[in-house]
């Protein structure tokens, strides 16, 4: 009923504007610097190969996201809640770690292998655009199934029990129910495993077997490590922000606006007779529960037998990425919070905020990191920023998630109690304490863990400014596998996912607590 | 006096146009076939959209550029009128200061209106714990404490049962009656005009017709009414 | 250690955790404090050089004891970071010495203008001569494929053996690695003409190549392939560090390229005779006494002490392979598209 036409605050505008500042920016500082543009065909070759990975990991992901997530809402069983929240495990480990846990169950000598020898088959090699994709999976599935997952909670119960009154049966379920659920969910889902993938650096390298499996990413990290050709960096960055920016914009046009209709809160029991759907259900649950504790169980053996000895300028560092990636994580949370109540109201410009705020998927770390570099250097000596610095574009790198997580929410929020704030004169900071945060605390609760766990495990912008005492524990991890002591790395890679996911675990509970 | 002056509300498919005035206190019920605008007349009066043309006043004052806040009316929407995360009395405080930050005076006048109200002890409960009919009472408390000269009521009370609701209606008129305040009801049982409102404004075929006594309206009904209201 | 800039944030942040803004507002107010009573040098170094089981903190302790001076590490990832920040702050850099090129990087880092001429000499044992105007040399190492004894008992003796065995090796991305860099010109300068067909036959061979060292590293020690590129001197960790005598180099019959590491003053330093001091302490006894058991790589100098032992187990390649650094630049670009072209298939 609200005027459509309202404009934006100009607050909202600001932020949007310094984000998009902070991220095409950086990549200008460095085409400011260059003397040349060129690209080489190689360079064409990691385009190919970066697009074919992220969109093969993406729909991947997503399909078996549906069945999962299916699975999980109408099915009930012991320890269901458990695994929701390990759901979102993989998405928070930092990618190093998750090497290890995958290598552990699909290397040479991981289980997968050790069965498939004891079966008398041939061994299976982990190495390739399999590999890639199948590291990809590991991380973005969970992801996808949750945002799946809460589409089928939308769904209103009363939709489900009048499906059962009208005996439309399972088919009919889907076609009338589902169907059209998921093809709201699906492109958002897509469009962030695919950004999310985009620009994988590690696992594609690692995996992929070789010089063919080269990413964008790669091809950056060659321009400016290598060849210092500011230029070709600019360059390949400004190819993942088109590249982004063209997936924001599709996604958008498929999705359809939110038309679930408002449910009660709790989520419901869908009853679904029949041996065969229990089966498939009760398969991928094992099979996703299996695919997903099993890498993060090798991690813990592996790391925990190092983990007493380990130093106390370790511990140092561990403390210092906690607080940067609480302070992280409480600036993206106000920032995204920030946009999502000013394109809540889909006023004005809306597009733009969002195209903005998601922009920071497709950043480039080291490009980042290099324009930021560069800005300051004349200034100031870069280590004295160190911290601020990355823990700014950090919490800027995380917004993206938060945005999306909020919206929603903001969204029901703004058309279920924005006219009865209005006739009250509730508005400014009242409105903020009394109904905003309240009603936003869960998935504010969710966006702030998911942002200081992914702060926690960073390891992009502080390598680059990182002095001689400000060393986050990811850079630790680094330089203790960069010393031979895969040991003590292991063991630090292990408190580095304990206290990620503890932080993950408080600001989660928090949010949830705070609730009404 | 509530006066309507030449109102239009254009949009490509719909057109709404009122030109009347009303006195001070006293219960109209607003009646007419479902789509014709009597929601959005209300949205209107409350300052939810504006008008393309013409003007509200209020005691002869323009109160078309004030935010919804800042006018004289309240309103009750069909559902969502109290925050469920919030308490009664809570809720309620909300019309005496958006902050919360009640003093004595005002935790006073909540729990008075709680007692009329026929709410006492259940101030601390969430919206959630109480009965359809209590939450009624409830939202009909916060109107009531804000004190405005005009109230909306936009079916508030549609989903409770006809014992209940027109306890409510009843509590309505009385209140209204005793603070002289100007209550405009959107509903679509007549019934609920001929009982308690003395007059009633027809929305029908793009016009907000004048408020009319209720028993001549319906002892001689228009056109557009006797449509409405079927053989 | 005097109150470096770093480390007043960390105290703040202890003792008032909770209050973020705070924190925020200390955070920024970090800029230079350094104390203006004694001299600062800086240093940029890669990080594990200075890392607390690296060779840096006792260099800085011993160096501090005899120059007055106050010495400060600036960390870049690695050589290539290193030069890459060289390069990014140019002639406003207000770093002394740099410590941690190699030879692979030397002359792309010598045609920047930035680096003086150190005006030392320093002797050196390296295994083959060495001298250049802008860079002294600090330790070195042979690149070499290191094995399991217990899994290999029969390791390859050349380059062509290993293209002709079904042996399994993980080498890393000469894109972004210095050791990646190293085995191309290994390869380059053991086949000055066949290095296309040596990649050719050894590319079913290479399981994975790495962004960097360390997960190379990693991925062999967690048994995903037989055989690493790494360094003769890497068996000498596993020996003194954890008493595990079970991983080796295997010789080559071509002869190891060797990577050399070297240690720069830049012209725009302030304090040019204290960096020239420290490039002279850098070549001393104390100074390279602790890098064979640090940094695990051979000392430009050998101690008077000799090496520690365990080093004496360490295979000794009979030839030694090295390109000028003006050779190493020159084949930079052609040997990785050779090599992206050998492996792409």
């Amino acid at each position: 009923m609200a005027n459509s036409a309202r404009p934006l605050a100009p607050g909202a505008w600001a932020l949007s504007s310094g984000l998009a500042a902070l991220v095409l920016g950086t990549a200008l500082v460095l085409a400011l610097h260059a003397d040349t543009f060129t690209l080489r065909p190689a360079e064409w070759a990691a385009l190919t190969f970066t697009l074919k990975q992220a969109a093969l990991s993406a729909i991947l992901s997503t399909l078996i996201a549906i069945p999962v997530a299916r699975a999980l809402a109408r099915r009930q069983f012991p320890g269901q809640a458990a695994m929701i929240v390990l759901m979102g495990a993989p998405f928070l480990l930092p990618v190093v770690v998750a090497v290890i846990g995958i290598l552990s169950v699909y290397g040479r000598n991981g289980i997968v292998n050790q069965l498939l020898g004891l079966i008398g088959l041939p061994p299976f090699s982990i190495f390739g655009l399999h590999g890639v994709v199948l590291t990809n999976v590991f991380f973005d599935l969970p992801l996808a199934t949750r945002m799946i997952l809460n589409g089928w909670f939308a769904i209103p119960a009363e939709r489900f029990r009048l499906a059962e009154t009208l005996n439309l049966g399972p088919s009919g379920i889907r076609r009338h129910l589902e169907y059209p659920m998921l093809r709201e969910v699906l492109p958002g889902a897509l469009t962030v495993v695919f950004l999310l993938c985009l620009t994988s650096f590690v696992v594609s390298l690692t995996f992929g077997g070789g010089p063919k499996a080269t990413t964008l990413e790669l091809a950056i990290y060659q321009a400016l490590r290598f060849d210092f050709d500011l230029g070709r960096a600019a360059l390949l960055a400004g190819m993942q922000f088109l590249i982004c920016a063209i997936a924001v914009t599709v996604a958008g046009r498929l999705t359809l606006p939110a038309n679930l209709g408002s449910g009660h809160d709790r989520p419901q029991t869908i009853r679904i007779p029949g041996r065969k759907p229990l089966i498939l259900d009760t398969f991928f649950i094992v099979a996703t529960a299996l695919f997903l504790i099993l890498p993060l169980t090798m991690v813990l053996k592996d790391g925990l037998p190092a983990l007493p000895g380990l130093s106390a300028a370790l511990w140092q560092s561990a403390l210092r990425s906690l607080l940067m990636a609480l302070t992280s994580a409480s600036i993206a949370t106000a920032g995204a919070l920030a946009l999502t109540l000013a394109t809540a109201r889909n006023a004005q410009g809306s597009r733009l905020i969002e195209i903005a705020a998601m922009l920071p998927m497709a950043a480039s770390g080291l490009v980042l990191g290099t324009g930021l570099f560069v800005l300051i250097h004349p200034f100031v000596p870069p280590e004295s920023l160190a911290l601020p610095v990355t823990v700014l574009v950090n919490a800027a790198l995380a917004l993206p998630f938060l945005y999306r997580l909020i919206l929603p929410e903001a969204r029901a929020l703004h058309l279920t109690y924005d006219c009865l704030c209005t006739t009250l004169n509730l508005r400014g900071i009242s409105k903020m304490r009394l109904i905003t945060l309240p009603r936003l605390a869960r998935p504010l609760g969710l966006g702030a863990g998911i942002a200081a766990a992914l702060s926690m495990g960073d390891l992009g912008v502080i390598a680059l400014f990182a002095g001689d005492h400000n060393a986050t524990l990811p850079l630790m991890i680094q330089r203790l596998a960069g010393a031979y002591r895969m040991q003590d790395a292991a063991a630090a890679a292990l408190l580095l996912v304990v206290l990620s996911f503890a932080l993950f675990w408080a600001c989660d509970q928090g949010g949830r607590r705070a609730a009404p | 006096m509530l006066h309507l002056d030449n109102l239009e509300l254009s949009y490509p498919d719909f057109h709404l146009s009122a030109n009347w005035s009303a006195d001070r206190g006293g219960l109209i019920a607003v009646i007419g076939p479902s789509g014709a605008g009597k929601s959005s007349l209300l949205m209107a009066l409350a300052g939810f959209i504006t008008p393309g043309t013409g003007r509200v006043l209020w005691q002869r004052q323009d109160i078309t550029p004030l935010p919804p806040g800042r006018r004289p009316i309240s309103i009750l929407f069909q559902d969502q009128n109290l925050f469920p995360h919030l308490t009664i009395a809570q809720n309620l405080g909300l019309a005496l200061a958006p902050d919360l930050r009640l003093n004595k005076a005002q935790s006073a006048r909540v729990t008075g209106v709680l007692d009329r109200l026929g709410l006492s002890g259940l101030g601390h409960r969430r919206p959630a714990d109480l009965s359809g009919g209590q939450q009624g009472r409830a939202a009909l408390g916060r109107v009531l404490l804000q004190a405005r000269p005009i109230l909306l009521l936009d079916e508030p009370f549609a989903a409770l049962g006809p014992a209940l609701k027109s306890d409510l209606l009843t509590l309505v008129r009385d209140l209204a009656s005793e603070t002289q305040t100007l209550v405009l009801l959107v509903t679509h049982d007549p019934r609920d005009a001929q009982r308690f409102a003395d007059r009633t404004v027809l929305v029908a075929d793009g016009v907000v017709h004048a408020p009319t006594p209720t028993a001549d309206l319906f002892a001689n009904p228009p056109v557009a009414l006797q449509d409405y209201l079927g053989p | 250690m005097l109150g470096s800039p770093i480390s007043i944030p960390a105290r703040r942040k202890m003792e008032r955790p909770m209050k973020t803004i705070h924190l925020a507002l200390a955070f920024f107010a970090t800029a230079s404090m350094a104390c203006a009573e004694v001299p600062v040098l800086k240093v940029l170094t890669y990080d594990s050089f200075a890392a607390e089981w690296g060779p840096g903190p006792a260099i800085e302790k011993g160096f501090e004891a005899t120059c007055a001076c106050d010495l400060q590490y600036v960390i870049a990832g690695d050589g290539a970071a290193v030069l890459a920040r060289l390069k990014l702050e140019g002639t406003t850099s207000d770093t002394d010495v740099v410590v941690g090129l190699d030879t692979s990087l030397t002359e792309n880092a010598s045609k920047t203008n930035l680096f003086a001429p150190h005006g030392l000499t320093l002797a050196n044992d390296l295994p083959v001569p060495f001298s250049d105007p802008d860079f002294i040399p600090f330790d070195w190492g042979w690149f070499a494929f290191v094995y399991d004894k217990t899994k290999l008992a029969s390791p390859p003796k050349s380059f062509k053996e290993l293209a002709a065995s079904n042996l399994k090796i993980v080498i890393e991305d000469p894109r972004s690695s210095t050791p990646g860099l190293g085995l191309l010109m290994w390869v380059k300068a053991a086949y000055p003409t066949d290095s296309a067909t040596i990649w050719h036959d050894l590319a079913d061979n290479i399981v994975t190549v790495t962004p960097s060292w360390d997960q190379a590293y990693g991925l062999f020690l967690k048994g995903e392939a037989d055989m690493v590129l790494s360094y003769t001197t890497s068996p000498a960790y596993h020996l003194i560090a954890e008493k595990d005598d079970t991983k080796a180099a295997a010789p080559f019959e071509e002869g190891h390229y060797m990577q050399v590491e070297v240690a720069g003053l830049l012209a725009s330093s302030h304090h040019p005779d204290l960096a020239r001091t420290f490039l002279t302490y850098l070549g001393s006894d104390a100074a390279q006494t602790t890098l064979p058991t640090t940094n695990w790589m051979y000392p430009a100098k050998t101690p008077t002490a000799g090496l520690p032992k365990g080093f004496e187990t360490l295979i000794k390649p009979m030839k030694s392979l090295l390109f000028s650094p003006s050779e190493a630049e020159a084949n930079r670009q052609s040997a990785v598209e050779e090599w992206q072209t050998a492996l792409a298939r």
